[in-house]
């Protein structure tokens, strides 16, 4: 089950939603199976940072502009926000060590 | 959760699944840690039209979900995490997952391999970024743009044929001037009207790092070291993989390719503790071939175990 507390972005909105704050952004579609294997560690994160940090995914099936905008070719991805700035890209599988090594800067 | 364990199995492919499967047949209550790659290589193929039993072939994805319902079925306990570091200087051996420590008395290696980058440094800087080990799950993004697969086994045969569905022209570049892959990989990649060879070739630079993109490839010719170039705007690589070995540098034996020695069945150098599949295996490296060494690992486990597992085919130089 995913976390009620991951948010779905669209490219409607996307701009908007990471414009405040620190945001994680998940980069995602049905066919990908490394996605399937982060998204667990997603939802722990948007558990565990509550409050701190806006975990959010977004369907690049159904939104294809924005993983374009940010030249993401390869999935999973996850990008990091901090006020609308882009300040981190993780590409492909991390562990969650490393992951909250890489949020932890920036909180 | 009990962190004391009879054995603990690493890796969740079909080694590891298998080893699971077997082991917790025989009672042992088996932990399997699943790995940051769960499900192995075969997460990231289409269509496997070699695992016996499947006339017409199964999704590598559908095989593994298979497998591991049928492990968790009679007891195998599935962990997610990665293995972090190893003790296996005195039993029961310690197994650290990020913060949380495990004890087994017998061990399976099962972490099978990961696809090798080409060493340029900039291959991993563009990761992401036009350069990929995983058609299946980039390939998505070339639709109608041209790409490169570089590497002439199956791996690469695969990539490029799925690749062909998608992107206008796919070309593969290869040191050699002949495949490693079966025929019957050759034979598709040939047919298809969109995938073209260049032979004899390595990749020398992957421009532009400055754009933040792959451009173009830069080639060198390995007869007469002339240079070209190759616009694409993705580039795969399936030039083959490393075992997953790391862990267990100076604790278990190793061949110099970094692949874990193994003798007597499944037994490495040290006792109690077993390897089963692509970690041991630079030979066949076949999905059935690890499932076979997983059910290998897990009977000398259990006969290691219940103190049955004879001693008598003690061989390998335990060259550390």
């Amino acid at each position: 089950m995913a976390s009620e507390k991951v948010k779905t972005f669209t490219d409607a909105n996307f701009g908007d939603e990471v414009k405040n704050g620190v945001v994680l952004v998940d980069f995602w579609a049905t066919w990908c199976a490394p996605c399937r294997r982060i998204a667990p560690l997603v939802d722990q994160l948007a558990e565990e940072y509550a409050g701190k940090l806006t975990v959010a995914k977004v369907d690049i099936d159904e939104n294809p502009m924005t993983p374009s905008k940010f030249m993401v070719r390869g999935i999973p991805t996850l990008l990091l926000f901090k006020d609308g700035e882009l300040k981190e890209t993780i590409v492909g599988l991390e562990t969650k060590d490393r992951l909250t090594q890489v949020i932890s800067k920036h909180l | 959760m009990n962190t004391q364990q009879q054995v603990i199995i690493i890796g969740s492919g079909p080694a590891g699944l298998t080893a699971g499967l077997y082991a917790a047949r025989a009672n042992l209550k088996p932990l399997i840690i699943e790995g940051i790659e769960a499900g192995g290589q075969l997460m990231l193929t289409t269509m496997v039209e070699n695992w016996p039993g499947y006339r017409d072939g199964i999704m590598g994805p559908d095989l593994m979900t298979e497998l591991r319902a049928q492990a968790e079925r009679f007891g195998a306990e599935i962990i997610q995490g990665d293995v972090s570091s190893v003790d296996l200087s005195k039993r029961p051996f310690t197994v650290n997952v990020d913060s949380t420590k495990y004890t087994a008395e017998a061990l399976i290696v099962a972490t099978g391999a990961s696809a090798k980058w080409l060493d340029l440094g900039v291959d991993k800087k563009l990761s992401g970024r036009g350069v990929s080990t995983c058609a299946t799950c980039d390939g998505f993004f070339f639709k109608g743009l041209p790409v490169a697969v570089i590497g002439g086994g199956d791996t690469a045969m695969e990539e490029a044929i799925y690749l062909s569905k998608l992107a206008t022209r796919v070309t593969v570049i290869h040191r050699r001037d002949t495949l490693r892959a079966s025929k019957v990989m050759q034979d598709k990649a040939m047919a298809s009207p969109n995938i073209s060879f260049i032979w004899n070739s390595e990749v020398v630079d992957i421009k532009d790092l400055d754009q933040g993109k792959v451009t173009s490839l830069v080639l060198r010719d390995t007869q007469n070291g002339a240079i070209s170039e190759l616009a694409v705007d993705g580039v795969f690589i399936g030039i083959g993989h490393v075992p997953n070995t790391a862990l267990f540098k100076g604790q278990l034996a190793m061949h110099d390719n970094g692949y874990l020695k193994t003798h007597s069945g499944s037994r490495t150098s040290v006792r109690g503790v077993f390897a089963a599949g692509d970690v041991q295996d630079h030979v066949y490296r076949q999905a059935v071939t690890a499932a076979g060494s997983g059910c290998m690992a897990a009977i000398d486990a259990e006969r290691f175990l219940s103190g049955t597992l004879h001693e008598s085919h003690e061989t390998v130089e335990a060259s550390l």
